[in-house]
Parts: C-alpha cells; structure tokens; sequence
C-alpha cells in the first residue's frame, strides 16, 4: 500500500503566520454592537409590560385589599356622582369563571380530538381542509364570532339568549388555540415512541391514549390554559351575548351574567368618577390576578406530570 | 415457543418505490440469523415486514409471503396487531417510555393489553429483568424512571419490554449501533442466551457481530441506488464466512466491494 502515493513533488508553499492571541479588533467590535441591540430590544420590549403592571396595579391594587370587592356584587349601586361605595365584583368573577370554565369544557375536547385526528390519522385531503379550517378560525374577529352565535341562536332556532350562548362564541375562539397548542405537542413526541408501542402489540388508539397523550400532557396542559386566558379576558362576545347586570347570577342557561371585561367595559363609561375609576382599576387587576393564578396553577399540574428524569 | 418463518418472493413498496424485491429465506427456530449488507440495502425494511412495522410507513405494503410456522403473516384474515404480539422487536436506538418508571416500562406490554393482576406482572418484570441481564442492576430502583439508566441498560430494558410479552420471534434492528463496546457485548451474550427460547433475527452493520452471534447469515445488496435491494444469499455463518458461494459476497465481507 506504501508505493501507491506519490509523493507531492511541488515543494511546500510558505504558510501565513497566524497569530492566536486575541480577537480581531472588528469581530469584537461586532459581537459589542450585537450584544448592545439584542439587550436594548430586550428592554424595550419590557417596557410595555412593566407600564401596564404599573399602571394597573398602581391604581387597582388598593381596591383588591378590601374584603367587600370579593364578597359583594353591585347590587344597591346608586347612579355615578351618587355612589360612594365601591361594592364587589364578585358577581363578575363569578360569571367570569362559569363562562369560561362552560367554553373549556366545550372548546378542549373538540380541539383535543381535532389535533390527535391531524397529527396521528389525517392524511391527504381531508387533513389538509381541516388543517385550513382551523386556520381560518383562528382568524375569525371575535366579534363576528358572537354575530354567527347570536344568529344561530336567536335567528334560526328562535331561543332566547342565555349566558352559555355567550361561552359557545369563546369556544369558536378557544378551539383554534388549543388545537394549534396540542397538535405541536403530539409533534413533538418521538415516533421511535409510537414504534416500540405498536411492538408490543398495542393498537393505535390505546397507543395514543396511553402513551402519546401522557409524553405530551404538560405541553397540553400549558396550551389549554393560555386558551382559558385568552377567553377570560375576551370581551366582544360578551357585549353581545352576555349583557352586563350588577346582580350575581350562577346560572349558566338564564337571566345574564356579568363578567370581569362588561364590568370594567359598564364602568368605564362614568370612569371620571373616583369610584367607579376604582371599580375599572379593581376589576382590570382582579382579571390580571386570575390569568395569573391560572398559569400558576398551570405550571404546578405539567410539574406534576413532568416527564420523569 | 419459538417458530420458523418462512418468506417467500417478497416484494417491498413504499409507495410506488419498490425498495426490495423477491426476498425467499427462511429462519429457523431456536437460532440468530443475521443480516448483513450495505446502507440502504433494505435489510431493516425486510426485517420491519416479519411483524408487520412496515406497514405504519404512510404508503408501505408488500407483496407475497410471510408465513410464521404456514400461517401466512399478510392473509386478510389476519391481524396485525396480533402478529406484533407473537413477534416482538428491538430498535436501533433505546426508546424506553419517559412517562414510566422501569417496572412500567417492562410490564408496558401486559398493562397495556390487560393485565391488572399485580403478582403476575411482578413476576413478569422480574423474570424478564433477569432474562435481559439486567435484574441485578435495577432491583433496587424499579420504581425510578426508565430514562435515567445508561444507554446500554435502556437497550436491555427495552429487551425485557420486549420479551415480558412473550413472543415466538425477537427482531433487533442495530440494537448495538448506538452503544458502547461494553454494552455491546452485554447484548451480544443476550443475544446468545435468548435463542433457547426465542427465534431471533438481528440487523447488523458490523460483521464481526454477525460472525459472532449468528448461527445463519443472510447477505443484502442492492445494483444501484435507486434500484431494489436484493437478498444475494443466505447460510450458515460458518460458510458466509468462509467460503460463500456468490463473488459478491465475499467482496463485501472482505471489504473489496464498490
């Protein structure tokens, strides 16, 4: 094996000297430049956040500390300029919870069972038309969202309208959301994982069930309460389908149901008033305080179910 | 236990590419046969049509035989979640479940088709731990997750995952090829001891492996890229090894080939 290479014949080029102590002066310069924008977009997009956290709880905070605002609804309320009493917002929350708890329980099956169709069984046409559909909802103004309900609702099927009506819109708006979530956490789970399932003689669906769904589950969860998030601090369908009442109602399917946006949406309208300003502050970092308890907890159920290590 | 598999001009498609074509081999029970060949061969693709993986390939069918002691594996009638359960197998890379500790991971097949009784799955774990060389190392942590063994304790857990479910067939996809040395020939003396009770079918890219584990070898190539792999031949080890019949095989074994 020796003989067969020849040798090179041209005699050696003299090599550069290279020099290894330092950076050049230029890539230093650049790296400097770089690390100075990417910090300063950093901070500028803080500053929003950091202004509305300011703000709201700058002027709202106050009002949570009061035993009243979480046990009292609006009722007695006098015209603005009369009132002197703050009252609660309990008849808000209330609302706010039910209908949104109402639009998950609705929203998350559907869209849960739509992202297992797309990732795990939809090929071809079919697939492709639902994946577009989900798209196009997730572009729908919520506002046309609450005129679709309210026709349906009342136009064609002639019923009256009901707090739950209002949930039905949020959910048109949530299902997008959960779905897009859960499809890119199916996504992420390993096929290898799938394969060693079907191995050892498991059908599809228990496959999915069983251990596609748990690899995946905190990933879900994160992605059902930032839908949840999202439909607590919607406020067109409300205006449409839940009209504001300073009475705490619990009932889903009558009467209406006020809820933390149509609070601070009714208030808003005398917010020159000290207390009702109060009201609009209190009730916007009451709505602030639940997202995030919601993530909170959020995050404490995916660590529970974390991927053992 | 175990089962011969006999296959007969097997045709391998995915989609309208055929990737193999008129495979006819047979496997004998009780024995490793290992198959050998270049990358892209189709020797993973052959095996993953002996139980029916390859099929959850979007677009993968074949055409012909594949028969598991004359019951044809691709009759109509036939089940190919049923098939999965008397023919286990092995992956390249270890995939133990990250959701389960190491006991789930081993009675994963049971537990999943149903079995509840906790002193059948206790005695199913331990007896396939042990099978798979690996009870002494993990006795004393079922209850930890599978995932933070080594990578050669993963493949020997999935070993166990596979063999708890009692199949006729093992078939081992490079179970070796993203492990150690060590680790290695921990799967090799496995491998070696599982053919008592199995039939066992090994993919390998290392012929040393195959010159030391396998009582038969079966020899892939393909013609050319884009061509159809093609078994060139199949027989005892020994004489792969020593003195096969066809050029081609002697090229690829003794490194002259391309």
């Amino acid at each position: 094996m020796t003989t067969d290479i020849a040798a090179p014949e041209a005699p050696e080029a003299p090599r550069p000297t290279v020099s290894l102590d330092g950076r050049s002066g230029g890539r230093k310069a650049k790296n400097t430049l770089a690390t100075v924008l990417v910090w300063a977009a950093f901070l500028l997009a803080l500053v929003p956040l950091v202004w509305i956290m300011w703000t709201v709880l700058g002027r709202g905070f106050h009002v949570l500390l009061s035993a009243t605002w979480w046990q009292k609804d609006q009722s007695g309320a006098l015209p603005p300029g009369f009132d002197t009493n703050v009252r609660g917002m309990r008849h808000a929350l209330v609302g706010t919870l039910l209908m949104s708890l109402l639009t998950t329980v609705i929203a998350v099956p559907i869209a849960i069972l739509t992202a297992i169709y797309l990732v795990e069984y939809g090929r071809g046409r079919v697939a492709r038309v639902v994946s577009f559909m989900v798209d196009i909802l997730s572009g729908i103004p919520s506002i046309v969202a609450a005129l679709f309900i309210f026709a349906a609702w009342v136009t064609t099927f002639g019923l009256k309208i009901i707090p739950a009506c209002a949930s039905l819109a949020l959910a048109m708006l949530m299902i997008p959301v959960v779905t897009r979530s859960t499809e890119e956490m199916l996504k992420l789970v390993p096929n290898e994982l799938r394969e060693a399932s079907y191995a050892l003689g498991v059908p599809k669906w228990k496959t999915i069930v069983r251990i596609v769904l748990p690899t995946s589950f905190s990933g879900i969860v994160t992605g059902v309460l930032l839908g949840f998030s999202r439909v607590a601090g919607e406020t067109a369908p409300l205006l449409l389908l839940a009209a504001y009442t300073p009475y705490l109602n619990e009932n889903l399917f009558s009467g209406s149901m006020a809820a933390l946006p149509t609070l601070i949406n009714n208030q808003f309208l005398s917010i020159n008033d000290p207390i009702s300003g109060q009201r609009v502050w209190g009730a916007a970092c009451t709505l602030i305080l639940l997202v995030l308890v919601i993530n909170l907890l959020g995050r404490l159920v995916g660590r529970l179910a974390k991927v053992k290590r | 236990m175990a089962k011969r598999i006999d296959v007969k001009d097997l045709d391998i498609f995915y989609g309208d590419f055929k990737a193999v074509e008129g495979v006819t081999m047979s496997v004998e029970p009780r024995s490793v046969t290992a198959f050998i060949g270049p990358s892209g061969c189709g020797k993973s693709t052959v095996l993953r049509t002996l139980n029916r993986m390859h099929e959850v390939i979007p677009g993968g069918r074949v055409e012909g035989k594949v028969l598991l002691d004359d019951q044809d594996l691709y009759a109509p009638t036939v089940d190919p979640v049923a098939v999965r359960r008397t023919v286990g197998m092995v992956f390249q890379r270890p995939n133990p479940f990250p959701t389960m500790s190491i006991k789930d991971n081993v009675a994963a097949g049971l537990k999943l088709n149903g079995v509840r009784n906790a002193k059948i799955l206790d005695e199913v774990v331990e007896r396939s731990l042990r099978g798979a060389n690996l009870w002494n190392e993990v006795k004393d942590r079922l209850n930890k997750p599978g995932a933070g063994l080594s990578g050669g304790q993963q493949q020997r857990l999935c070993i166990a995952r596979a063999i708890a479910v009692e199949p006729q067939v093992l078939l081992m996809d490079e179970p070796c090829s993203a492990l150690d040395p060590i680790s290695t020939l921990a799967i090799e003396e496995l491998v070696h001891a599982l053919k008592d009770r199995f039939t066992v079918v090994i993919v390998t890219h290392n012929m040393q492996q195959a010159a030391r584990v396998s009582d038969r070898t079966a020899f892939f190539n393909l013609k050319a890229t884009g061509q159809p792999g093609h078994l060139v031949e199949i027989d005892d080890t020994q004489t792969i090894f020593s003195n096969p019949t066809v050029s081609a095989t002697e090229d690829y074994i003794s490194g002259r080939f391309g």
